[in-house]
């Protein structure tokens, strides 16, 4: 008996649930600003193999790259940006900001070898997502973050590197052509600004 | 019998122009020599592949803005176009006239081009594809070399582009039966970001890997060849979200 009210309760329990959440969401409830590169509808599978739409990442500001993980010379020089960014925070703004590296190379970047950066790197899952788009769709986000590549015959690329802070709506921010372990800090006054904002 | 076929040269001509959909044009495959300096090898194969046979048009594009409103000018997202986008139109569903449904569409962003050619199940061409069938002329799939194909290039360029747009269309068919590759409008490819191009061959060094990631930038292997040293010098400057009035697109598709 009190099984069966239970399994009665659960339907119940779970309409609470949403009606809870989606309390919880209501930034995510109001239309995106036309100008948010979240307009871009962009399903990634991540490291951990999980797929999800990059507007799953709104309600967080976000600093935003292009790589691939084969690529010897600058991609390496990404993740130190994301690092020094980091490093420039304090604890706090550092938990209310997201890394997103998007790969340029989803036929080679599965959740293995994306987690094999992730963890040769020692990035924190808590704040670093490294995600592989469709391969159909790797023009278009490049499209809206500004990114210019070329495949190469020997599946290397030829591409620009930048990286991108969104705020919380996905609104390009700030951008910096400037990668490596020293970062523009106009970029990083950019980040405290945007991670204080409510 | 006379009396019908003089019906019918009147007849057919305006049955193309209601058609809604451009005719497809099948393009055979085979390797061509590109005249960009590619550092990975300057000849590439080209698969069989179907090419629009002229590039869409203003009452063509309508027709898509009408069934997806999200691409009207006035609700589109400022990330997919900037504020030119469609400003030729009078309105963000209505055309001027007949002679401009019947113009090349203009003002549209490479998302605006892609959505379209989405919609019809195609996609936009390549750059290695444009550029294949953009080097024949009437008679000749690969015209590259003759001095009067040139010539006639550069004299569309130098033609101010101020009056009104020819209609898409008007111009004889090339060797492929596509029609307008040069001399209305510039086109969008579905690549046209992958055209890493430095203006100079001598900035090449280490700025230039800093900047395109461990490789030099595309070189022109044959300068003499204007016309695809101006497409790609004005695609590799512009953004995904850009439009102009003198760029439009049309569509591609593979072929089994």
């Amino acid at each position: 008996m009190k099984r069966l009210s239970i399994r009665l309760l659960r339907p119940a329990l779970a309409c609470l649930l949403l009606v809870v959440a989606s309390a919880f969401a209501a930034p995510a409830a109001t239309p995106l600003p036309k100008d948010s590169v979240y307009q871009l509808p962009l399903p990634l599978t991540d490291q951990h193999g999980k797929t999800w739409d990059w507007r799953s990442h709104r309600g967080q500001p976000q600093v935003v790259a292009m790589f691939y993980t084969s690529c010897q010379y600058m991609c390496p020089l990404i993740v130190d940006s994301g690092k020094a960014v980091q490093h420039a925070l304090t604890p706090a703004e550092r938990a209310k900001l997201g890394i997103m590296l998007i790969s340029m190379d989803p036929k080679r970047d599965t959740p293995t070898a994306l987690m094999g950066i992730a963890t040769k790197r020692k990035l924190d899952p808590a704040h670093w997502s490294l995600a592989s788009p469709r391969a159909d769709d790797v023009r278009g986000v490049a499209g809206v973050l500004g990114v210019r590549y070329r495949q190469l015959a020997d599946g290397e690329f030829n591409h620009t590197s930048a990286l991108l802070l969104l705020d919380r709506d996905g609104r390009i921010v700030a951008r910096t052509e400037q990668v490596g372990s020293v970062v523009d800090p106009e970029f990083i006054q950019a980040v405290h600004r945007v991670v204080a904002q409510r | 019998m006379r009396r019908f076929t003089a019906l019918l040269l009147f007849v057919l001509p305006v049955a193309g122009l209601c058609a809604g959909d451009a005719a497809w044009v099948k393009v055979p495959g085979g390797s061509f020599r590109s005249a960009l300096k590619y550092e990975d090898g300057g000849i590439a194969k080209i698969a069989k592949f179907e090419m629009q046979k002229r590039p869409v048009t203003n009452a063509e594009f309508l027709t898509f803005v009408q069934a997806h409103p999200q691409w009207r000018r006035d609700r589109v997202a400022t990330v997919f176009a900037d504020e030119r986008y469609l400003s030729q139109w009078p309105s963000s569903t209505r055309l001027a006239d007949e002679a401009q449904a019947a113009q090349p569409v203009v003002d549209v962003s490479w998302f605006a081009a892609q959505g379209y050619c989405q919609a019809q199940g195609a996609r936009l061409p390549t750059w290695r594809e444009w550029e294949y069938v953009a080097a024949a002329d009437e008679t000749r799939r690969d015209a590259r070399k003759d001095p009067a194909w040139r010539e006639r290039i550069l004299g569309w360029y130098a033609r101010p582009s101020s009056g009104p747009l020819p209609r898409a269309g008007l111009q004889a068919p090339d060797a492929y039966g596509v029609q307008d590759v040069h001399g209305l409008v510039w086109e969008w490819t579905d690549d046209f970001s992958s055209l890493l191009v430095s203006g100079d061959n001598r900035v090449q060094g280490d700025a230039d890997k800093m900047k395109f990631c461990g490789a030099g930038a595309l070189s022109m292997d044959d300068r003499e060849n204007y016309a695809v040293l101006m497409r790609v010098a004005m695609l590799s400057s512009l953004e995904a979200r850009d439009t102009t009035n003198s760029l439009g697109f049309r569509c591609a598709r593979d072929l089994p």
